[in-house]
């Protein structure tokens, strides 16, 4: 029996309704006891001095592309659970564009076997909707739900085929699982290289229109709505989606979405000169939008903060700008943005910890999110004060692209234990291998 | 050594000092001095040009220069190099400046900031053509000494041209008022934060202007569906004959070219007493040799 006894820990609990010092013990990889009375530790317990710390739910991240198989020279699933783990990550959605798709049974298999080698944190397959991502077929649910998957989607790709969507959605059903959607109307976005606003027009960049995601984002509801499916919606970037999503909320139709930090953090103009770094899909908005996203953080319209982890090797990124591909890592700067919108008073520090771990959980009803006595010990250690600078030469991705690199940052990981075992602690991977 | 990357960027006192250091390099100034001996001009064109490639090798070899010409057609970049790998190889071979055209927007931002070299866009995308800008301008100042007051209208598909967006903020540096007139669908958001006024009504604001700045309209604007045809093009915004009637008696009318005659210039009105578009190309190597130098330098 081995255990861990966390004292006088700032829990942020959000499920369970505790947000307090409290000591938290953790027996054989469950937690055992959430006390506001000092326990005493059991005999060959690691005692943890969590003073100033927040022990809390170990982050899921809903939206990361791992690249493997196919691209292992961007990411492999070890180095993505390595920067996951560093960035307080228990558990992954692991995106199907790789280049050997996840439509089969036989890749969810190779990313789920890749996973419990690397022995670091949960990784969980999303299936593609259609075979190849091509938009065409529907690939074969029940195996990839069979196999592990725990949502379907053809992320990085839009469904442009309306009755596609439709029938997806009602198949989708049989399984309650979330369909996940990438919005982009293609033809409102062709060409397009940034958001479409001023500085698109000083650059003299094709704009992509927030229309080319408000209007598939309105497709999509009224097909929920006649479906009575599960709709999740990526990386939301726009206000009119926003405006979209909380209606349909509100009207009760099973919606869910998230947003990524990159989208809450900067607009349209971080892409400065031409940085290929600040070019993703959705693009940066403005800045009214960004202002709408963070309403929507605070609503309770967003469920989840979710990165869009998205790794690429430099020479995607040193071209033309036009020519960059889209994407950016976020796994290892995605707290400290969030805790960003904590320190500028935008998030209570409960909101954020929910946006990071139970809204995740809950949308695609994944194990964890919580720490009532009983549940796996996925917990995040976070020390909410503490600044630190992005260097992206010092990440455990594969990868560098990021928009955030020299940027300080308040709130960083101390450590993140998964079933009870700690994986990362003070900037170092505990592996196991 | 310094770069032109676009207009932005460069101050009123900039602009005006390498304008006035073009009047010099006018025929019959002063005897041209050969800054340049001895040194490589290279010329990176990824996109057909003909008058701007041409004007900037006369300007080079005026001011004494060796001109490296490398054009994209038959290149390694029809085998695959990168922008940044043809940039470096032409850099290795030694040139003071590099002047770059090419499709992508900011394809001469990333040259300059991986080279040692001084970088000279000669029109990105649908960013900038500041070498056009300024001879523009410089046809203008010709004219009336200053720009200060004057109404310059530029009319035509300000949504893709890098003419049109040089253009506005070198006016507006040099203290122009400057209305962009387009169909709502060829004119993007924004333009007022860079200080321009649009309208789509080009009768309506003909008898204002100082001087009439036409762009060209690209064929595939049609396939698009930016417009319904050349034909309702020419009718609604087509300076025609008519049209430079409702003009002030003296406003000259100009066009970076090349012309598509009779969509948005008539013949008659190109080849006509308002129209310097001769003028421009003639100013348009006094121009250059200044803004090699200066980058040069």
């Amino acid at each position: 029996m081995t255990s861990v006894l966390f004292q006088r820990a700032r829990v942020i609990d959000p499920r369970n309704g505790v947000d307090g010092i409290r000591d938290v013990l953790v027996t054989d990889g469950r937690v055992a006891q959430v006390s506001e009375a000092q326990l005493t530790a059991p005999k060959d317990a690691r005692v943890v001095d969590a003073t100033g710390k927040w022990v809390v739910p170990g982050f899921i991240d809903l939206h990361v592309h791992l690249r493997e198989p196919g691209e292992e020279g961007k990411e492999t699933v070890l180095t993505g659970c390595r920067a996951a783990v560093a960035g307080g990550f228990t558990g992954v959605v692991a995106m199907p564009n790789t280049k050997v798709v996840n439509d089969s049974a036989l890749v969810t298999e190779l990313v789920l076997s890749r996973a419990r080698d690397a022995a670091l944190c949960h990784v969980y397959p999303a299936g593609a909707i259609t075979k190849g991502l091509k938009g065409e077929e529907l690939s074969e649910a029940g195996e990839l739900i069979g196999a592990g998957c725990v949502a379907l989607t053809d992320d990085g790709r839009p469904v442009m085929n309306a009755a596609l969507m439709r029938r997806v959605l009602q198949y989708a059903t049989l399984f309650d699982v979330p369909v996940m959607v990438h919005e982009e109307d293609l033809t409102l976005s062709a060409g397009g290289a940034m958001h479409e606003g001023a500085t698109s027009t000083r650059l003299g960049l094709r704009g992509i229109p927030a229309s080319a995601e408000v209007a598939m984002v309105a497709r999509d509801l009224i097909l929920l709505e006649e479906t009575k499916g599960r709709l999740h919606v990526a990386h939301v970037s726009c206000e009119g989606s926003v405006r979209l999503i909380r209606e349909a909320k509100k009207r009760g139709l099973r919606v869910t979405c998230e947003v990524a930090p990159h989208h809450f953090t900067l607009d349209d103009r971080a892409v400065g000169d031409y940085d290929t770094h600040a070019k993703m899909a959705p693009p940066l908005r403005g800045d009214g939008d960004v202002k709408a996203l963070r309403e929507a953080l605070v609503d309770g319209t967003v469920d989840a903060i979710a990165t869009d982890h998205a790794p690429h090797g430099v020479s995607d990124k040193q071209v033309e700008f036009e020519k960059g591909i889209n994407g950016i890592v976020g796994l290892e700067t995605a707290l400290g943005l969030t805790l960003a919108l904590v320190h500028e008073g935008v998030l209570t520090p409960r909101r954020a910890v929910e946006l990071l771990s139970e809204g995740p959980a809950r949308v695609f009803g994944l194990p964890g999110g919580h720490l009532a006595p009983g549940s796996p010990a996925d917990i995040t250690v976070v020390s909410p004060g503490e600044e630190w600078t992005v260097d992206a030469h010092r990440f455990y991705s594969r990868s560098r692209n990021t928009p955030f690199h020299g940027r300080t940052l308040k709130g960083r990981v101390t450590q993140t234990w998964v079933g009870g075992r700690c994986v990362f602690e003070d900037g170092q991977l505990k592996e196991s291998r | 050594m310094r770069h032109l990357l676009g207009i932005a960027g460069w101050r009123r006192d900039e602009l005006e000092a390498l304008l006035d250091r073009a009047q010099e390099h006018l025929p019959g100034g002063p005897e041209a001095s050969h800054v340049l001996r001895g040194k490589v001009v290279a010329n990176l064109f990824f996109e057909d040009s003909t008058r701007t490639r041409s004007s900037f090798e006369v300007a080079a070899r005026r001011l004494g220069a060796d001109v490296l010409n490398w054009s994209h057609a038959g290149s390694s970049v029809s085998k695959g190099e990168t922008l940044l790998d043809t940039a470096r190889n032409i850099e290795a071979m030694g040139p003071a400046v590099i002047v770059i055209r090419h499709r992508s927007s900011g394809a001469p931002h990333l040259v300059a900031r991986h080279v040692k070299c001084a970088v000279v866009n000669a029109g990105d995308g649908a960013h900038e053509h500041p070498s056009q800008a300024l001879l523009d301008a410089f046809t203008l100042r010709q004219r009336w000494g200053r720009l200060d007051g004057r109404t310059v209208l530029i009319v035509g598909d300000v949504l893709h041209s890098r003419v049109a967006r040089s253009n506005l903020v070198c006016l507006k540096a040099l203290g122009a008022r400057v209305v962009l007139c387009a169909p709502p669908t060829l004119l993007p958001p924004g333009l007022e934060e860079m200080g321009g006024e649009v309208t789509h009504h080009l009768d309506a604001v003909l008898p204002q202007a100082d001087a009439v700045m036409c762009l060209r309209l690209q064929t595939e604007r049609m396939s698009e569906a930016f417009l319904p045809s050349q034909r309702e093009y020419s009718r609604l915004f087509g300076l025609t004959p008519a049209r430079v009637e409702r003009m002030k008696a003296d406003a000259p009318v100009l066009h970076p070219g090349p012309i598509n005659r009779g969509v948005e210039l008539s013949p008659v009105v190109a080849d006509g007493p308002r129209s310097v578009i001769l003028e421009q190309v003639a100013n348009g190597v006094a121009v250059r040799r200044a803004i090699l130098e200066v980058c040069a330098s």
